[in-house]
């Protein structure tokens, strides 16, 4: 009990606050189709690199929440994206929760729900602009032609139509307009 | 015809940051006798924004395997991340379990003029270099052994995980495929604590300390063994442990000087390619030279 104040606060959960379908959404969600799985062995917490170096990420805690129905508190916060996406646990989970695609399904639920973080934003906004996530320049055009290297395109402009057409803004809240 | 013949899938990062690597596959490529299609209308892979709308990813991907099945090629990779999604997408297409999905996205692609119709194959050009080309014809264009050299590989995440979509070519638990590719330069290839830990590339938007804690965990263990070198076989976790280095040496106050470079550098400078011109090694980072020195002392000084 010495180090009851060092450890994480004790929260209460009340359950008015609770949404008993958010798992059945989750489980609905592509790449949630095995929360209910879940028996909490922990073994997903144990290999996690991103928990070892920051306990505000623990996987078997938000599959908890999740199957709680602690909806809000999962969908606005921080830690579903804290997920480095490195498949350990997924290798391991004896369960075959396939966690780190439930990550994913969580975060487009997320998103929906209008919990788009600045940097995922971002990418989109990349995405649509030059059809990757970093802008090729003159200068890694000038640098490949030196070396006799096919040169980029600047643009690949299909790609805002591609992500229009797949109803990106559906998510993303934004007009679907391709110009 | 070439009997290897492949679209080499650049990606983002390549694109933009990785001109050393993409140099240096195109080098022992043409060693190795792999011929490369480029296509100009390769886009990024989709992964970026597989969190913020799956079926947007899953567009975008299989209109990169349409564009090379026009072509009529197998898609090689670099960047392991773009291995495992579009990986997925054209294991997800060929199963024939997906038929709806499949015809949704062509629908959705069809005004652009696409219709993918599932034959392409994705692999990760070390894997291909493994199990394609095979160890005995790469060790056959090793002309320079760097023998005295220990190295470190690196694997990764999405190069071998999740299993299920890499038909079982290494082990998730204790791989050897690298190891295997870096001990036929004639290195050493050496173990150390948490060889399969992520590079934390895949947070760096998000949590940007989060992920320089867990490249800081891995600089530390290299430090431990003495790597000569850290040896990558994707362009963001070469950003992780090359271009951040130094920022995260300073910060903790260690000197890690630990040089990263790409597979195909390191067999590269096995097959006599001159390190700057050929290999681009002026690129990376944390200075190679040391290395390079290392090695022409241990050969007895420019033979």
């Amino acid at each position: 009990m010495s180090n009851k104040e060092d450890s994480a606060p004790e929260e209460s959960v009340s359950m008015d606050d609770l949404d008993p379908d958010f798992k059945h959404m989750v489980a609905k969600e592509p790449g949630g189709e095995n929360i209910k799985k879940c028996f909490a062995c922990g073994t997903c917490a144990a290999i996690c690199p991103v928990l070892s170096v920051n306990d505000s990420y623990n996987p078997r805690r938000i599959i908890r929440m999740v199957l709680l129905g602690m909806k809000e508190e999962v969908l606005s916060s921080e830690f579903i994206w804290l997920c480095s996406g490195c498949y350990s646990c997924y290798e391991r989970c004896p369960r075959d929760v396939k966690i780190t695609s439930l990550m994913g399904a969580i975060r487009n639920i997320a998103v929906r729900e209008g919990h788009l973080p600045k940097a995922m934003g971002a990418a989109v906004d990349l995405l649509k602009k030059f059809g990757r996530i970093l802008e090729v320049s003159e200068f890694e055009n000038t640098v490949r032609a030196k070396k006799g290297i096919p040169e980029l395109e600047f643009e690949i402009s299909e790609i805002k139509k591609v992500l229009n057409k797949a109803g990106i803004h559906e998510a993303t809240k934004e007009d679907g307009n391709d110009e | 015809m070439s009997e290897h013949r492949f679209a080499l899938f650049l990606g983002c990062t390549v694109s933009v940051r990785g001109f050393n690597y993409e140099l240096s596959t195109r080098k022992v490529f043409s060693k190795l006798g792999i011929e490369i299609v480029d296509i100009p209308g390769f886009s990024c892979c989709g992964f970026p924004i597989d969190s913020v709308h799956h079926h947007s990813a899953m567009a975008v991907a299989v209109r990169n395997l349409a564009l090379a099945e026009a072509e009529g090629v197998d898609i090689l990779t670099l960047c392991s991340a773009c291995t495992g999604h579009l990986t997925k997408a054209a294991k997800y297409y060929a199963d024939g379990n997906h038929k709806e999905e499949l015809k949704k996205v062509n629908e959705e692609l069809a005004d652009m003029g696409y219709e993918y119709k599932g034959n392409v194959k994705v692999k990760h050009f070390s894997r291909f270099l493994f199990e394609g080309i095979g160890l005995d014809k790469v060790k056959e264009a090793v002309t320079e052994p760097l023998t005295g050299l220990k190295v470190a590989p690196h694997y990764g995440c999405h190069y071998i995980k999740p299993s299920e979509l890499f038909d079982g070519f290494d082990s998730p638990y204790f791989p050897e495929s690298l190891d295997k590719l870096i001990e036929i330069t004639g290195a050493e290839s050496i173990s150390y604590k948490d060889k399969l830990q992520c590079c934390g590339g895949g947070i760096l938007a998000v949590s940007e300390n989060t992920s320089m804690d867990m490249v800081k965990q891995k600089l530390d263990h290299l430090k431990e063994v003495e790597a000569d070198a850290l040896i990558v076989i994707c362009p963001f976790c070469d950003i992780m442990y090359d271009e951040y280095q130094p920022t995260i040496g300073a910060k903790a106050d260690v000197k890690y000087d630990i040089p990263v470079l790409y597979y195909t550098q390191l067999l590269g400078l096995a097959m006599g390619f001159h390190p700057r011109k050929d290999l681009a090694v002026n690129k990376n980072q944390v200075k190679v030279r040391p290395l390079l020195k290392k090695l022409e002392s241990i050969r007895g000084g420019g033979e």
